[in-house]
């Protein structure tokens, strides 16, 4: 007779995960099984076209996802409080890789930024989307060391959050990289409202915001090409060929889906390829496609009730720190979404970012789960 | 933690919550609210149509032979808007084309621009469609041509090759019939501006002569191949197809046989002209049934090959076709050319003075000259004949008779202070006859001569006052002789009185009024009819390709000519005598079939650009046989000399044609209507085993 004896290392995993918020995990699988459809969608005709295997995105896809859950599920397995002790060392690598970027001969140049670094076997990483998370962590950090006595942050905390984040940030806009840096700086801006921090330091910091934009574009900081979008936003036929073009040819194809879409691998629009980066930045424009208001609808309320799981589980923690990252990784998500769907739309000017979940690409999957796998941490210790 | 900290939370999830909203209302506009729009807007960018040009109708005879017709053929198209994008605008791709086709690489140039891009006076041969359509340069090429260009794309980039239907005028008779068949292009931006029609990209439609009047029937539907594309451009799927629908044919009155034999009399009579001392620059004939009121034939001089068309014009081509040296040969002289008719008009004359009361079987004093005023006027080249019959006069054409009248109704009338309602039989008769009026053929831009009465002189004065009361400093040095200063003088003070010198030249067809060919050929067809001015037709029916009549035009009454029939029987009894003993009698005198006509010899004003003075019109105008009318011919040769000798010739070649004489003998089997009249009945029409005439 065998004895039942339970394999730990899995009784361990069922403990962890059974412990998970399961709606905010639904929502996250159901968000990433409809990305993996419309990144097949994307690109199966394409590359039937060109002979090439029409599976090709839809299996690296479903690798990123699948190393991006694990990660996720590492996560979770350390209790994010004793993470503080590691962040600045996840902060300093972030750092390090965004440097790297800006080395000429490692730092490879798509769409205009330095945003990548190539890896042998034809793989990249983008450090920008791994600095999102030490940026996140170490502020959080910061603003969260006074919460131990039950005071708010300083001016001395906040002040302090600021400069090390300010580090990364500059880098990343050196790239250079407008749609991350805003998205970044507006998830700065909405932890240091949460932090109890003075009121001055938000009027101050969207004050700043307005400020920085301003002189930027200038001083010339913001280069020509993000100039030419911001254009092309404000008014599609200013550059027809470029990217008005894109966006105008986005709308069209999102407004083509109608309320029922012209249905899965069926958009014209898609399998034409009309629009560019289908699999990336403009995955929505697939989504309004092919499945039409009822699909892209679904999938708006999809992401609806992740921020409302995620939002439960920031407002249920007692600890400022694990509210800060949770803050901290839903403002990231939510100015991402929006900017890249509002992009779509034609709501927001023309910067890639990616879809959280949805697009394709390793790096942003592997840093989107580990922000999910974050917020899990944090629900799983606050119980 | 703080509170402050809970409350920012709330207003970050409310921030939250917006966005979340703003998608979904941004969401819903573009694909509930609007989405009818970018479907649309998605259709447009996706789909192409690919257009098969129908087979055009086929314009036949009356015996159904086809004198233009669709035959297969092969277009190359260049696309400027890929050209546009090479760093040499694409010269050294044009270059290749050029030389693959063998024309200049200049021609292939003006082929490929639109007409505004060129300088003016360098147009001709330009493209006048638009950019975003490729502009076809030759319809002409071989398969081995297209096949080069499509094989080698990457040597010919932007340049294009399909197989098309190409318009052919066959000339199975030896017919040319240029400025009646007219001929087809690509459809303009003014072509489609014109119509409600839906016209495709380089869709041919119908430019001038029938295949622009009946356009809507020989044009047929085009096949649409609707395809869906993707952004490169490679089709990946079909969505509609609609076949292309054939068009009709047009059967016309005209006989190819009888356009042949028409135009090289006329051809020759211009040459004998010019053999004998005359400038003879252009000319035209026309056969008319005086019963129907239908073209037989028309022809003009000088014309041109309508096959030119379709291989691509050359810019030397097309200004030669537009060029006063070369004689203008796009000129439709017998529709769109004005002439003095001279005593051709003596007809009109007859029938006004009848109104006015003269009687048309007394003698009448027939004097070498006549002064009125200061003013003489006199015969051509005779000598006072004496008292003679108004019927011998007309034969011999004297022309001081008609002065006389002229002047004495014009008196009459009130002379210089006319009375309140003058009578003028002169004018009011020529206007029953049509004259100042377009007949209403079936061809484009007829004009309408010229009908110089009162209110004609008084418009024409109005128009033109200021340049006489101001000829010294307006007129052309060379014009500034004292005689024309003086009759500028006048002219200025009251030029829009009808002076005693403008009655007296109408009275014998000079001065002012003109005539076109076509006018002169319905008015003598009514007067061998009986007096019905016929509406003339080219066009008979038009059929399906099957055989079933769409639609059969059938003879139109303009109107009648104010002859009663004892006047009717003097005129026909006058022109007869003319053709027997008058001033065509050494081309008739002795002819087979009995000819009625009259002989007119036009003197023109002005000179010629070498600064030679104009050689007079010549004119006949006829109808035959005499006792039982079938046929009106009337030939004009503009600077041509004599009536008779330069156009009553020509007439008779046609008549020979017409009834099979040869010599002094009629053979009837021989006459191009064997019956003695043309076929009542529609043709059948065979277009198969046609051989194709290269231009």
């Amino acid at each position: 007779m065998t004895t039942f004896r339970p394999n730990t290392r899995s009784h361990r995993f069922m403990r962890n995960v059974s412990g998970y918020d399961r709606w905010l995990t639904f929502s996250v699988l159901a968000l990433l099984a409809f990305g993996t459809v419309l990144v097949y969608a994307a690109t199966k005709n394409w590359f039937a076209t060109q002979h090439l295997d029409p599976q090709y995105y839809l299996k690296r896809h479903i690798i990123n996802i699948v190393i991006g859950l694990v990660l996720a599920y590492g996560t979770t397995l350390i209790d994010y409080r004793l993470l503080r002790a590691y962040t600045p060392i996840v902060w300093g690598l972030g750092v390090l890789g965004l440097m790297a970027v800006l080395v000429p001969g490692v730092g490879s140049t798509v769409n205009g930024a330095k945003a990548w670094i190539a890896l042998p076997g034809g793989f990249q990483i983008q450090p920008a989307e791994l600095a999102k998370i030490s940026i996140i962590l170490g502020i959080s950090m910061l603003l969260a060391e006074r919460n131990g006595v039950g005071a708010d942050p300083t001016d001395k905390d906040v002040l302090r959050a600021l400069s090390i984040s300010a580090v990364p940030i500059l880098l990343i806009m050196l790239q250079p990289d407008l749609g991350t840096t805003l998205i970044i700086s507006a998830a700065i801006v909405i932890m240091v409202a949460v932090s109890g921090a003075p009121t001055r330091w938000v009027a101050g910091l969207l004050l700043l915001a307005l400020l920085g934009g301003f002189v930027a574009v200038k001083a010339g900081v913001v280069s020509q090409y993000q100039i030419k979008r911001l254009q092309s936003f404000v008014d599609p036929n200013a550059d027809p060929q470029q990217s008005g073009y894109q966006l105008r040819q986005a709308r069209i194809t999102i407004g083509s889906g109608g309320v029922l879409g012209r249905g899965l691998f069926e958009g014209p629009q898609t399998n034409g390829r009309f629009v560019p980066e289908q699999q990336t930045d403009f995955i929505f424009t697939v989504a309004g496609e092919e499945t039409g208001f009822l699909g892209s609808g679904l999938m708006l309320l999809l992401f609806g009730l992740f921020f409302w799981r995620a939002f439960l589980i920031a407002q249920r923690t007692n600890d400022l720190f694990g509210r800060l990252v949770c803050v901290g990784v839903i403002a990231w998500f939510a100015f991402q979404t929006f900017e890249n769907i509002g992009m779509a739309m034609g709501l927001m000017p023309m910067t890639g970012v990616p879809l959280p979940f949805i697009s394709y690409g390793g790096s942003s999957m592997f840093a989107t789960l580990v922000g999910f796998g974050l917020l899990q941490n944090v629900h799983l210790r606050s119980r | 933690m703080s509170q402050r900290s809970r409350l920012n939370l709330i207003v970050v999830q409310v921030l939250v919550l917006s966005l979340m909203l703003a998608m979904l209302g941004r969401l819903f506009y573009l694909q509930v609210a609007a989405g009818l729009k970018y479907q649309n807007a998605a259709l447009s960018i996706q789909s192409r149509d690919i257009v098969t040009p129908p087979v055009r109708g086929a314009i036949v005879d009356d015996t159904g032979k086809p004198m233009a017709m669709d035959r297969p053929g092969m277009v190359i198209t260049v696309d400027r808007s890929a050209l546009g994008k090479m760093p040499d605008k694409g010269k050294a791709v044009l270059v290749r084309v050029a030389k693959l086709i063998g024309i200049k690489y200049s021609d292939l140039y003006t082929r490929t621009r639109l007409c505004g891009e060129l300088p003016l006076g360098k147009r001709t041969g330009c493209w006048n469609g638009t950019l975003y359509q490729p502009v076809p340069v030759t319809k002409e090429a071989t398969v081995a041509q297209a096949l080069k260009i499509l094989e080698n794309s990457d040597i010919y980039p932007g340049i294009s090759a399909s197989p098309v239907p190409i318009r052919n005028y066959p000339s199975l008779a030896g017919e040319n019939a240029a400025h009646v068949l007219g001929y087809v292009g690509s459809v303009t931006a003014l072509d489609v501006a014109n119509t409600n029609k839906q016209y495709y990209q380089n869709e041919v439609v119908g430019k001038t002569g029938l295949e622009f009047q009946y356009d809507q029937y020989l044009q047929g539907t085009p096949g649409v191949k609707t395809v869906i594309v993707d952004r490169t451009e490679n089709v990946t799927s079909t969505s509609t197809i609609t076949n292309p629908v054939p068009g009709n044919n047009l059967v016309t009155n005209i006989n190819a046989t009888l356009q042949a034999a028409t135009e090289k009399a006329l051809a020759s009579s211009v040459l004998s002209a010019r053999a004998q001392g005359n400038k003879a620059d252009s000319g035209a004939a026309i056969v008319m049934d005086v019963h129907t009121g239908r073209i037989l034939a028309m022809a003009s001089y000088p014309t041109y090959d309508p096959n030119i068309w379709q291989k691509g014009l050359t810019t030397a081509q097309a200004q030669a076709l537009f060029s006063d040296s070369d004689g203008v040969p796009a000129l439709s002289r017998a529709i769109d050319g004005t002439y003095a008719p001279a005593s051709a008009f003596k007809a009109l004359s007859v029938v006004a003075a009848s109104h006015a009361g003269y009687n048309l079987n007394a003698n009448y004093y027939c004097p070498y000259s006549i002064k009125f005023g200061n003013q003489t006027f006199h015969n051509d080249d005779t000598n006072s004949q004496g008292t003679m019959s108004l019927q011998t006069a007309i034969a011999v054409s004297c022309d001081t008779i008609w002065y006389q009248i002229g002047y004495d109704q014009w008196v009459k009338d009130g002379g210089l202070t006319p009375k309140k309602n003058p009578n003028d039989f002169f004018f009011k008769n020529a206007a029953l006859f049509g004259v100042g009026k377009p007949t209403g053929i079936d061809l484009p831009s007829e004009a309408s001569g010229r009908l110089p009465d009162r209110a004609w002189k008084l418009a024409y004065y109005k128009a033109n006052k200021n340049f006489y009361c101001n000829y010294a400093t307006r007129a052309k040095p060379s014009d500034l002789t004292p005689f024309l200063i003086a009759i500028a003088k006048e002219d200025c003070t009251d030029g829009y009185i009808v002076r005693a010198g403008d009655a007296i030249n109408f009275a014998i067809g000079q001065g002012d009024v003109l005539l076109t060919p076509l006018q002169m050929t319905d008015i003598y067809a009514a007067v061998a009819n009986g007096g019905k001015l016929y509406r003339p037709e080219v066009a008979r029916a038009v059929v399906k390709s099957d055989g079933t009549v769409v639609q059969n035009f059938l003879p139109h009454v303009n109107g009648k000519i104010p002859a009663s029939a004892s006047t009717l029987d003097f005129l026909h009894g006058a022109l007869r005598a003319v053709a027997m003993t008058g001033t065509a009698a050494g081309v008739f005198g002795n002819y087979p079939i009995p000819v009625s006509g009259k002989t007119g010899t036009g003197q023109v004003q002005g000179r010629n650009a070498n600064g030679t003075a104009k050689d007079p019109t010549s004119w006949f105008a006829s109808y035959a046989p005499s006792n039982k009318p079938e046929y009106a011919v009337v030939m004009m040769v503009s600077q041509g000399g004599y009536g008779a000798s330069t156009s009553a010739v020509g007439v008779r070649e046609i008549y020979n044609a017409l009834f099979g004489v040869k010599g002094n003998t009629v053979d009837p089997k021989k006459a191009i209507f064997p019956t003695g009249a043309p076929p009542t009945a529609l043709p059948t029409i065979d277009l198969q085993n046609v051989a194709v005439k290269k231009p």
